[in-house]
């Protein structure tokens, strides 16, 4: 059942982008610059949280081999994460978070419009809710990167550094392989590559807004998505995440 | 000029045909981020379908509702609500 | 208790001789039991005595994240992260709505956040207690939140609007907070060896700081006597750790943990139960800076704070040129 195993790895993509990138968001919380914004980064922390539960469920489903999304989150090693390399990167100063967050929403948002007529009805069920989540999300890191880009100089001084670091990350979330390949043939997902033109419309519109300049080199890193090779950040992350369930096998809480 | 945000005061529709009613307040830079700010810190629970902001600044007089806002079951979110938790008779009133 | 040791302005009772028109007026209005409003006169000393409290409730939902906020990152299961996270929001929400409810008094959150962290206005000495194994995630949820709201249920009635208000939503929301963490400690008490000894350790921990949360006896205390006049304060310390003292023993039992107290037991004369006293010493120390967590504390909401000044000028300084832009164009 190749498919079946395609299938697997895209669920493993999409669940452990918002595993990985809800566990970053998280860490920002009771430490945030104000009240409101450490509020509704809750909020999108707990709904990338959410999301996991259902791409990561349905992964285990499709897996069949009785793992839950539990499982799947805290009993992998780094090796079997297929997050893209975007979402494992620290937080960085706030400006460096919400940018991370605004790429990775437009992303995101393009992505789940697509799923929402995925030939897999559980795909889809699940791209309808997360992408009401997510344009909101996009929405709101879109406007915090166009009001930092756009105030002090500082702010957008800092912005503009956040936006250096983390451009050679974007190219990744367009990559295409096999796993690719067959989603595309079965009708259940879109191939990322597809996704790019209105992505760089939206992020170029948005981006201009800010005052930003999108840095001109096209070099990309990669790694994330195949498992290949992540970066080494991820590795202790996980150790924090699994803490609990590594180190009491078979408890339950 | 101070740097403080301004201070707004949040108006929520709790639901469709209901009025807009005052739930409380909070700061943000403009009236945009305010009404960002509304949906994230006053409607967690699936309170509201439609907010008001009005910076305090602005406000004449006002009396400001007795009662809380509408608690309404959020689907994705049980576990905000107490009755998510089973909490045996014998340990009494929680 | 979130808020402990509150001194009360004023020098005590007045008689209603010694009160002016006014403050008998109030003071009518205040036993009617009729809600004091933002713009309504109010004596100068209820208005200081309200800043004080309902600031140091809040700076204490606030450095009250933190703790917990210590364990989202290792919660054990997706499920748990998400519980946990949306219960520390909510206390940042919580603290909002103390903040808002304190500037209707005429000072504002800024103020307030540098009176916090210069170390002038003080938060609730239970948050300067570490969370050490998950079990403490439960017993904060069963413990702390149960004694706050134990002294925030009777305070929706408090005579100041905003504040009951406030209140009225917070304990809509904290309920759910007590609830999980006593969820937590029946997931423990149940479980291996281990679990239980994380529970036993936590309740082992927690039990003394809780009562402290209460503050030392004010029976006797003329501040305390103004407060409750004022219907700022509704039950004494002593009331309200009994009361705890009495919901928690049977819950403890239920879980088959030990309250860490010999003395404990039913005293069939009070209908009520005995029960010895924290180290009072040991809450001095911890309010005066000498807790286990103090230093730490305060060094993350200062960085919070500093850290985030940037972003709070940037998206105010976008904000200024937006609407210069806008009345440009009219």
């Amino acid at each position: 059942m190749a498919d079946q195993n395609a299938l697997f790895e895209f669920l493993l993509r999409m669940g452990d982008n918002s595993l990985i990138l809800g566990h970053r968001v998280s860490e920002w919380c009771g430490h945030s610059p104000v009240l409101e914004e450490d509020i509704a980064l809750a909020n999108t922390a707990l709904d990338l949280i959410g999301q996991t539960q259902f791409w990561l469920g349905l992964a285990g489903e499709v897996e069949g081999k009785g793992r839950t999304a539990d499982d799947l989150a805290f009993l992998r090693d780094a090796w079997d994460f297929r997050n893209v390399l975007l979402c494992e990167l620290p937080n960085g100063d706030f400006g460096q978070t919400l940018m991370r967050q605004f790429l990775y929403d437009a992303w995101s948002s393009i992505m789940l419009g697509r799923l929402m007529t995925s030939s897999d009805a559980r795909v889809a069920e699940i791209a309808a809710k997360a992408s009401k989540e997510v344009a909101y999300h996009v929405e709101r890191s879109g406007d915090t990167v166009v009001g930092l880009g756009d105030g002090t100089e500082e702010s957008h001084a800092r912005m503009q550094a956040a936006l250096d670091y983390l451009w050679p990350y974007v190219g990744e979330m367009f990559d295409s392989d096999e796993v690719d390949a067959a989603m595309v043939k079965a009708g259940i997902a879109p191939d990322p590559a597809s996704l790019r033109e209105e992505y760089d419309a939206l992020v170029a519109k948005v981006l201009g807004q800010a005052t930003l300049t999108i840095p001109t080199d096209t070099f990309h890193h990669k790694g994330g998505r195949t498992g290949y090779m992540h970066t080494e950040h991820l590795g202790h992350l996980l150790t924090q995440m699994q803490w609990l369930q590594r180190a009491y096998p078979g408890a339950t809480w | 000029m101070s740097k403080e945000w301004p201070l707004w005061e949040v108006f929520i529709r709790g639901q469709h045909g209901l009025s807009h009613r005052h739930v409380g307040s909070l700061h943000a830079p403009d009236a945009e981020m305010a009404i960002k700010n509304a949906r994230d810190v006053y409607t967690r629970r699936n309170e509201g379908v439609s907010i008001w902001v009005v910076e305090a600044q602005h406000i004449a007089a006002s009396s400001p509702e007795e009662k809380g806002p509408l608690y309404e079951p959020s689907n994705s979110k049980v576990y905000r609500h107490p009755t998510f938790f089973d909490i045996p008779e014998e340990v009494g009133h929680m | 208790m979130y808020a402990q040791l509150v001194k009360t302005a004023g020098t005590g009772v007045k008689t209603r001789e010694e009160m002016s028109d006014e403050e008998r007026n109030f003071q009518d209005r205040v036993d009617r039991d009729e809600k004091i409003e933002p713009k309504d006169w109010m004596p100068d000393d209820y208005r200081a005595t309200l800043i004080r409290q309902i600031g140091q409730h809040a700076h204490s939902e606030i450095v009250g994240q933190l703790p917990e906020g210590n364990w989202i990152t290792r919660a054990p299961t997706l499920e748990r992260k998400a519980i946990l996270l949306a219960k520390v929001q909510d206390e940042a929400g919580h603290g909002l709505y103390l903040y808002c409810a304190a500037e209707t008094l005429g000072v504002t959150r800024d103020e307030l956040t540098e009176e916090l962290l210069s170390g002038r206005m003080k938060y609730s000495s239970i948050f300067n207690y570490p969370t050490l194994n998950w079990a403490d995630i439960g017993a904060v949820g069963w413990l702390v939140d149960g004694a706050a709201i134990m002294n925030q249920v009777p305070l929706q009635r408090t005579s100041y609007g905003p504040y009951s208000r406030a209140m009225i939503r917070i304990c809509k929301e904290e309920s759910f907070h007590q609830r999980q963490g006593y969820d937590i400690m029946m997931k423990m008490a149940q479980g291996s060896d281990a679990q239980r000894r994380m529970a036993q350790d936590a309740l082992n921990r927690f039990w003394y700081p809780s009562l402290m949360m209460f503050g030392p006896s004010d029976k006797d205390s003329v501040h305390s006597a103004q407060s409750l006049a004022w219907k700022i304060k509704i039950d004494t310390n002593d009331e309200l750790r009994q009361r705890f003292v009495d919901q928690t023993v049977p819950q403890a039992k239920y879980l088959g943990l030990t309250i860490p107290d010999e003395n404990l037991k039913w005293n069939e004369e009070r209908g009520a139960h005995d029960f010895s006293e924290p180290d009072w010493a040991e809450f001095f120390n911890v309010i005066k800076g000498k807790g286990p967590c103090n230093v730490d504390r305060m060094d993350a909401r200062v960085a919070a704070w500093e850290d985030g000044a940037w972003v709070r000028d940037g998206l105010l300084a976008h904000a200024r040129k937006k609407s210069a832009t806008r009345t440009a164009a009219e």
